[in-house]
């Protein structure tokens, strides 16, 4: 990405992220978004103490019932709390998207930093496998793994994992292609480092900004792509409570009960706007030649 | 420029092998035996081993891989890419027929993102800063972070159910058209308004636009004329891979539309496992895209000459 994200030195290292907590304090894009993020944690985390029913529980005096002081989001056409389902959803949405990530930096960055060190063949070939994926729009290919291993929101994550590394992997690679001809890269080698240390402990650090940078920006839109492919029943099945999964859910109810695809749509939306906030604001402070 | 295609062109090979053996090798994930599977569907019973041989060894299963993706890929080089389990018709034939569906509403999605994305991106470029500027920001935020499908049923409820205005799904008149084209088109508007901006603002602070400002022309042929021209080659070539994404993406709006697409052809494939199809379909979309890509290039190449004529 840019130059002020490679650092060099621990000295610097301490300098920049002094300047960057300070920074983020600053920027009100990021503290909103994180504000909404935040939001979501807690209730994810916390989700038996808040919600006020369970999410599974059914009540059949209650089907369909409007807001009420004991339903505050009213209940789905089997009589579970509506309110509850969005707060323990928050659990399957948001950590299904970040495992997802995580599995998915892991490759990405791995296989990137491999690729930009070792050059030559090895390049070469892990070069061109991400030509080819990313010949692919990325649902297409998603869309027929997990059409291939059967329905399940296991599936989703490896079907999404299997397609979203190819960026990373790309950008990374660039990255780690300008790196290996540093001074202290060199150096390293020279004092008998071995290319899995110099990969590890010299490269992966200044790489890591933009691997934040840009894993809080797609954060956002493997959640739509997760809950989307949820939504068209292949993901979390009946009776999780996955905001995707409450929207299908919801669909032939949707013109009498229009409540029941409102809420959840409103959750996906409000932490996908929270995940691109700081996305938007994280990339503005760490690579500020992006900033307009 | 023609050697500028042909290079293009021999470059797309490999990568179209690598299309081909990603989509063949899709099958081996399915768990279970593919003949099995057709026979249970055939005969509505659990078949004999006997059957499940015989089976196998009409369908070559038992031949080495290699051996399997060559011939695979010689009758996919022919159009051939294999027979649906559920409706016994020739894959190829049923892709390109619902092609036309998909593409129609790709197409008017995009055509709408550019006419949504391209003056407020200017708009919020030029006056920077701007109360326009900040709303058009706030909205591509909204764009971009409201899943699709949600918003398809936001705009079936006010349009179709409150107003009755539009028919809230099928196929028919132009009016079917109308939400799954807005539905497709406002996702796609966010990203590309957010790159008009910051193309324009990128170009607008350069020094030929102080020049051609200098030597006095007006700020519409200075703003239209010089610096939208250059912030265009950026905005095409993402808009051309939007337009992919729209084919790819169109699934989920096809199946809330009941659009007689590709898409939705390949869900209810999916469900039924119907795997010659969803292999069909990857390998279908995946030539559909390079395709696409080339256009991409070629336009590319077309609009900014630094790339015809230097290396690529």
């Amino acid at each position: 990405m840019s130059e002020a994200t490679v650092g060099s030195g621990p000295l610097v290292i301490k300098q920049q992220r002094g300047m960057f907590l300070r920074r983020c304090s600053r920027d009100r894009t990021l503290i909103a978004g994180a504000f909404i993020i935040a939001v979501f944690a807690i209730a994810a985390i916390a989700a038996p103490l808040v919600a006020p029913h369970s999410p599974t529980q059914v009540d059949p005096r209650s089907i369909l019932a409007p807001s009420s002081s004991e339903h505050w989001l009213g209940t789905d056409n089997i009589g579970r709390d509506t309110l509850s389902r969005i707060i323990y959803g928050a659990r399957w949405s948001l950590g299904t998207a970040l495992v997802a990530t995580l599995m998915i930096v892991l490759i990405g960055v791995t296989v990137g930093l491999v690729a930009g060190y070792f050059g030559g063949i090895i390049d070469d070939i892990l070069m061109r496998i991400v030509d080819v994926l990313l010949a692919f729009p990325s649902l297409v290919l998603a869309l027929a793994i997990v059409g291939m291993l059967g329905p399940s929101l296991k599936n989703v994550m490896i079907g999404m994992v299997a397609v979203w590394w190819v960026d990373y992997a790309r950008v990374i690679r660039g990255m780690a292609v300008s790196l290996r001809d540093r001074e202290y890269i060199t150096s390293a080698h020279c004092v008998g480092c071995s290319s899995w240390h110099i990969i590890f402990r010299h490269m992966l650090p200044n790489v890591i900004p933009s691997v934040i940078v840009l894993a809080t920006l797609e954060l956002g839109g493997l959640m739509l792509a997760i809950s989307g492919l949820s939504f068209l029943g292949l993901g979390a099945q009946p009776p999780t409570p996955e905001w995707g999964t409450m929207l299908n859910n919801g669909r032939p109810f949707f013109q009498s009960e229009p409540q029941l695809m409102m809420y959840p749509g409103i959750a996906i939306t409000l932490a996908v706007i929270g995940f691109n906030l700081v996305g938007d604001g994280l990339r503005d402070i760490l690579d500020p030649r992006m900033k307009k | 420029m023609a050697r500028y295609l042909l290079r293009r062109l021999i470059y797309l090979i490999p990568v179209w092998l690598g299309i081909s053996f990603v989509a063949f090798s899709l099958a081996n994930l399915t768990p279970g035996d593919p003949a099995r599977l057709m026979l249970q569907r055939q005969f509505d019973r659990q078949p004999t081993a006997e059957e499940v041989a015989r089976a196998r060894d009409e369908m070559q299963l038992d031949d080495p891989f290699v051996v399997r993706y060559t011939r695979w890929l010689g009758d996919a080089l022919t159009g051939d890419l294999g027979t649906s389990y559920r409706t016994g018709e020739s894959v190829m034939g049923a892709l390109i027929d619902r092609f036309p569906n998909t593409v129609q509403i790709a197409l008017l999605g995009l055509g709408l993102a550019l006419l949504i994305a391209l003056p407020l991106g200017v708009m919020s470029a030029v006056w920077r800063r701007s109360p326009l500027d900040h709303v058009s920001r706030i909205v591509a935020l909204m764009g971009a972070s409201m899943p699709s499908y949600w918003v398809a049923y936001l705009l079936i409820l006010v349009f179709a159910v409150n107003l009755k205005l539009l028919p809230v799904a099928g196929q028919g008149s132009w009016k079917h058209l109308v939400l799954p084209s807005i539905t497709l088109g406002l996702g796609a508007s966010a990203s590309l308004m957010r790159l008009t901006r910051s193309e324009m603002l990128e170009v607008l602070g350069q020094d030929f636009i102080r020049t051609s400002r200098a030597k006095g022309l007006g700020s519409r042929a200075v703003i239209v004329g010089h610096a939208l021209r250059n912030a265009l080659i950026p905005v095409t070539t993402v808009a051309g891979m939007r337009f992919a994404g729209l084919l790819g993406g169109a699934v989920i709006v096809e199946t809330i539309f009941a659009w007689p697409g590709i898409g939705k052809f390949v869900l209810d494939s999916i469900f039924d496992r119907d795997y010659p199809v969803i292999q069909g379909f990857v390998m279908f979309m995946g030539t559909v895209f390079l395709l696409i890509n080339l256009l991409v290039d070629v336009s590319y190449a077309w609009l900014d000459p630094r790339i015809r004529l230097g290396r690529s």
